[in-house]
């Protein structure tokens, strides 16, 4: 909402109150500003002038030099090509040195060797249109209709004038008006407000005669209309021009401009039909027919349907209610007789309409936050009032109110103690009743308060406080700090968990990634998904953005490889990436799809992933190892894992810690790799957060330290390729028994000296006991054991 | 034999003039006064001696070892120190190289932003609170006070899952579950990811973070979320930072309050972050309003509350001069790396 400063001065006297106070009282009272600006702005140095002669360039056919009164001593001297500057005419001057909108610059110059002494300027070098200076020519100078030599055309052109903008809250549709916002400061300076009710003109004869109104659908509220005959469109007066302009509305025409005058005052939309074009002499308020189809007055065809309400005659509708008016009832330079129709419409009806059609239009924008129906009185009086001021035409008797169910006003009784409890403060009643009596709150005999069919907001205690509070002032509520019993403050296991996960990843080399939870579906064709995948089945947005944000993800391996991707695209050599994300598994129905009625399991994953050189399956094995064996202090196992989609069948893993499986870990599948342009291999693991949680965390207990030195052996063995280092190691465990306490892989050999098939594998033993030395007889049997196993049960053969 | 002595102890003191390595000293041990040396052969000699000279030439003899073994002691310090020394000096490496540091990653600004937040709240008794990002129109509107025809249900502005599911647009969803889940006192926080219909551009996302606060009890009052807030805005912004609350409007809360803070940049001069206006709106909060109370089954004639929501983007941004959100989800390492 614009308010232009001068207009709010008509009803609350701030003369003495400068922008900047205004702006800052007014926002700490609840109107909150956006910006001030001035009408002005980019206009400077360019004033009034009075063609003194004009005469033909001699070097040219369509300069003219003009000698110009600026209200100086001397005359000016200015060369223009426009044709329409006679003797006397007053026009704008650009003087030397002066400045128009956007930024350009006029000094005195030569004009075919003729020196021009600034410029005479059109309407479109000053910023404006036709619209805002009907009497003036496209192609010519601004020949003015007032104004004294010298005087700053800003004035003359009514464009000295600061204009707020304001961001108006929903619940305070009464503030999209300048009355509305002249109530809010006359309060907020606690000074009278100089609001009459607007003259109702009599008129001549009976509306009656010309119209009668019924209302069909429960989505009108109340529709007013009065009738004005011999009407003479022309352009507005200067005056109510320039407050359209002001206010950021085109003006029209004279009956146009009343409708929006009246809008931009009181808050109230506004129609005028006219009335040569109606079929019949019944309006009727209904619902349109499915598919009826009007022209509004944008041009455009309207395709309409069943539950928007339009304004109709016995054949047509004339108009969208609330949104538009139709193309086939437009005020035109020819209209005779004008309806003015005030009337109110549901909110919520108009701004489903509004949106269905693709129009906004300042009359829908004001009916949807909810408009009472008692205001549509005085914008049709105004209006009429108007049309007599302007002498626009002949009011005719008579009003025409439908009004079927009338609202009473509330009353809501003031609990003054609980105003002050919530407030944290100690005002007096008769305090509050101050306030209350300046936002027009009016106190009945019986101690409650009356209110105003503008303040439907207000409904309870709360409400009041509100009113109590912003005019006392936010910043003048004591700041206190509140002191109920303090509760324990924890942490949830999984909320520590995730907390310890961070502090590893990080620890780790992992950057932490934020990626969108939504994705599109065609994601799970990219980790080559099977197309009977249950991770397929995901919750669907039925309005998305886009496809490419149409699903909640149920893994969230794909928005990692697109970030791997997004990062070798941009040529990042390496990146260690992680992210403990959100997927959501939905419930399925008996038919086995996606219920979308019921809430999503939301489970948390932690989300590793590695690409760069040097990086190994066994890099990020390593980082997997490390981060659960410290949350948890369980070392977790991993079996090959060759039917994941999504993963190298040849180097994946499952993990588990004890017996709980807790994830999977690889390196991405070829295919995969493909689909997202991988030019470098990727690895990835998905660890479920519940999982670890569940597979508990042992805690450590001391293991007496042996005081005794460790004898070390050294074990190579030959063995097929088939058999697994897990597999060779456990073995080597159960053999030895408990004498043996570390056994470590250090070799694995495969090359020329090496059968085919076959592989080298070399480990060293570490023999200890807490109770003594242990000797070499005794190694020597565990070894012996060992070797004897490896054979036994993998055909590992002891290399020589 | 006492000709050789001396000899054997001149040219012994002449040979270890010249010696400069350790090799060199336990050669010239051994071959002077080793078992086998120049002085065990001198030594010999002692049978062919008549029985008064012996002990003189023992005597001379033992003289001229310790002699030996003391300039050979001295030597081999000198020695030892020189090589010490030569050591040290090839061994000068330049301190300024870059160190060999072991990777170590960041988190997301994001996160930076929630946990300190979290850390802030939790130090002033607030529990950390979860709920569902999918959820019942329920929490998210209906026990917010949100009328049913209110704008943001439209389909303009929230994405939906059925015609009573949606993705959440606050995390205000989570106070209403709470406090059905609850009984007052209650403190709590809620940081989460929330989604709205807006298109992707430099300030705004279909997918943001929020974080939400609550306290219910008995007495509490605008003045304890005063309280409350200012301190917060304390311990984030700094110490010196001043506080505005200006009225607003939300459907949960009444009063309402917009805070902005004192431009940390210019102090509240007046700057470009701060458009010239020397505060920052922050957050939005209010006094919890009697219908939500009500609506979560605590008795609003009893309790009151207050509540209040911000954004992390908005906060991350500002605190790290991040000047496009899109930074914040698209994840180069390059941006990542910087926090």
């Amino acid at each position: 909402m614009v308010l232009p400063i001068k207009w709010l001065n008509q009803y609350v006297d701030l003369s003495d109150v400068d922008n900047a106070s205004l702006i800052h009282e007014l926002t700490m009272s609840g109107s909150k500003v956006e910006t001030l600006e001035y009408l002005g702005e980019g206009i400077e140095n360019v004033v009034v002038g009075r063609a003194v002669s004009v005469e033909k360039h001699p070097d040219s056919d369509h300069l003219n030099i003009c000698k110009i009164d600026v209200g100086g001593e001397n005359d000016l001297q200015i060369v223009t090509g426009a044709q329409n500057v006679t003797v006397g005419a007053l026009v704008p001057v650009a003087l030397n040195g002066s400045e128009l909108p956007g930024g350009i610059k006029i000094k005195t110059g030569k004009l075919r060797g003729v020196v021009s002494e600034g410029m005479l300027c059109s309407i479109a070098e000053l910023g404006l249109t036709l619209h805002e200076c009907p009497y003036a020519v496209e192609d010519g100078i601004l020949i003015l209709q007032n104004g004294t030599p010298g005087e700053d055309i800003k004035k003359t052109l009514g464009l000295d004038e600061y204009c707020i903008e304001f961001e108006i809250t929903p619940n305070r549709p009464d503030c999209l008006s300048v009355v509305g916002l002249a109530r809010e400061a006359a309060a907020t300076y606690d000074r009278p407000l100089k609001l009459e009710p607007p003259r109702r003109p009599e008129g001549e004869g009976s509306v009656a005669d010309y119209l009668s109104v019924s209302i069909e659908s429960k989505l009108c509220r109340r529709y007013m209309a009065r009738a004005v005959k011999d009407v003479k469109i022309a352009p507005s007066p200067a005056w109510l021009r320039e407050r359209l302009h002001a206010a950021g509305v085109r003006p029209i025409n004279n009956i146009v401009d009343i409708t929006n005058y009246v809008m931009l005052e009181y808050g109230q939309p506004m129609h005028a039909f006219d009335y040569a074009c109606l079929d019949g002499s019944a309006i009727t308020v209904r619902t349109a027919a499915e598919g009826e189809l009007m022209n509004t007055l944008d041009g455009k065809e309207r395709k309409l349907s069943a539950d928007m309400l339009v304004i109709a005659d016995s054949k047509k509708p004339v108009a969208v209610a609330g949104v538009m008016g139709g193309e086939n009832s437009e005020i035109t330079e020819s209209t005779k007789t004008v309806i003015f129709e005030s009337a109110n419409f549901d909110g919520t009806s108009v701004r489903l309409t509004s949106r269905a059609l693709g129009m906004r239009t300042d009359s829908s924008g004001r009916f949807e936050k909810g408009l009472p129906p008692e205001l549509a009185l005085p914008a049709i009086d105004r209006a009429c009032e108007l049309v007599e001021e302007l002498g626009a035409g002949t009011v005719v008797g008579g009003l025409i109110d439908v009004y079927p169910d009338k609202v009473r006003p509330g009353s809501i009784k003031p609990d003054y103690k609980r105003i002050n409890q919530l407030l944290g403060t100690e005002l007096e009643p008769e305090v509050m009743d101050g306030y209350f009596a300046r936002v027009g709150l009016e106190k009945l005999v019986d101690g409650s308060l009356e209110i105003p069919y503008w303040r439907s907001d207000i409904e309870c205690t709360a409400d009041l406080a509100e009113e109590v509070a912003r005019l006392y002032g936010y910043g003048n509520i004591p700041t206190t700090m509140f002191d109920s019993v303090a509760e324990v403050v924890t942490t949830t296991p999984a909320q520590e968990l995730r907390n310890r996960l961070d502090e590893l990843c990080t620890g780790l080399g992992f950057d932490e990634t934020v990626t969108y939870t939504f994705i599109s579906p065609k994601y799970y064709d990219k980790i080559c998904l099977p197309a009977d995948s249950v991770l397929r089945k995901s919750v669907k947005i039925i309005n998305p953005l886009g496809e490419d944000t149409s699903v909640m993800r149920t893994t969230a391996l794909p928005s990692m490889l697109e970030v791997a991707a997004y990062n070798q695209n941009v040529r990042n050599a390496a990146a260690s990436l992680y992210e403990i994300g959100v997927v959501y598994t939905p419930v399925l129905g008996e038919d086995g799809e996606v219920d979308p009625e019921a809430l999503p399991a939301e489970t948390r994953k932690l989300m590793l992933v590695k690409y760069g050189a040097g990086e190994s399956f066994f890099t990020l094995k390593g980082v997997v190892e490390a981060v659960l064996e410290r949350v948890t202090g369980i070392a977790p196992s991993f079996t090959a894992l060759s039917d994941d989609p999504s993963f190298h069948p040849g180097r994946t893993a499952s993990v588990t810690l004890g017996d709980i499986k807790v994830g999977v870990l690889g390196e991405i599948a070829p295919a995969v790799a493909d689909n997202y342009g991988f030019n470098d291999r990727v690895y990835a693991a998905e660890l479920d957060i519940d999982s670890i949680v569940a597979a508990g965390s042992k805690k450590p207990s001391y293991e007496k330290i042996s005081r005794f030195p460790a004898l070390l052996r050294d074990i190579a063995v030959v063995c097929d390729e088939a058999v697994t280092i897990a597999e060779l190691s456990d073995t080597i465990r159960s053999a030895a028994g408990k004498l043996l306490k570390k056994v470590e892989l250090f070799d694995i050999y495969r090359g020329e000296r090496m059968e085919k098939g076959k592989k080298s594998v070399a480990f060293s033993l570490s023999f200890a006991d807490e109770n003594g030395t242990v000797e070499d007889t005794r190694a020597d049997a565990a070894f012996a054991k060992i070797v004897k196993n490896l054979e036994s049960k993998h055909g590992a053969i002891l290399r020589s | 034999m006492k000709q050789q002595l001396e000899a054997l102890r001149a040219k012994a003191v002449e040979t270890l003039s010249s010696v400069n390595t350790a090799a060199e000293l336990e050669e010239f041990r051994v071959k002077v006064l080793g078992k086998k040396g120049e002085l065990t052969a001198i030594l010999r000699q002692m049978g062919s001696l008549s029985a008064e000279e012996r002990p003189v030439m023992g005597a001379l003899a033992n003289e001229v070892r310790a002699y030996i073994e003391g300039e050979l002691a001295r030597v081999s310090a000198e020695v030892e120190k020189k090589a010490v020394a030569a050591r040290i000096a090839a061994e000068k490496i330049d301190v300024t190289e870059p160190g060999i540091t072991p990777k170590l990653g960041k988190a997301h600004p994001l996160t930076l932003v929630r946990k300190e937040l979290e850390n802030i709240f939790t130090s002033m008794g607030f529990m950390v609170a979860e709920g569902p990002e999918v959820e019942l129109s329920h929490y998210n509107f209906d026990a917010l006070n949100t009328p049913d025809d209110h704008p943001a249900r439209d389909m303009q502005d929230t994405f939906y899952i059925a015609k009573d599911v949606l993705l959440r647009t606050q995390t205000s969803s989570v106070q209403a579950r709470y406090m059905e889940a609850h009984k007052p006192p209650l403190r709590m926080i809620c940081p989460g990811a929330v989604y709205r219909s807006d298109a992707v551009d430099a300030t705004h996302s279909p997918f943001f973070h929020q974080i939400e606060g609550l306290v219910v009890d008995k007495n509490i009052s605008f003045g304890d979320l005063k309280g409350t807030l200012e301190e917060f805005a304390r311990l984030f912004f700094g110490p010196e930072t001043r506080v505005r609350f200006r009225p607003h409007h939300f459907p949960f809360t009444e009063p309402s309050a917009e805070m902005d803070v004192s431009c940390f940049v210019c102090g509240g001069k007046g700057c470009r972050l701060c458009k010239g206006e020397g505060f920052i709106e922050i957050l939005g909060a209010g006094v919890v309003h009697p219908n939500v109370l009500r609506a979560c089954g605590i008795d609003p004639d009893v309790y009151s509350g207050f509540a209040f929501g911000m954004g992390q983007e908005r906060l991350a941004m500002l605190r790290y001069k991040i000047d496009d959100m899109r930074l914040l989800f698209e994840n180069d390492v390059r941006f990542l790396e910087q926090f």
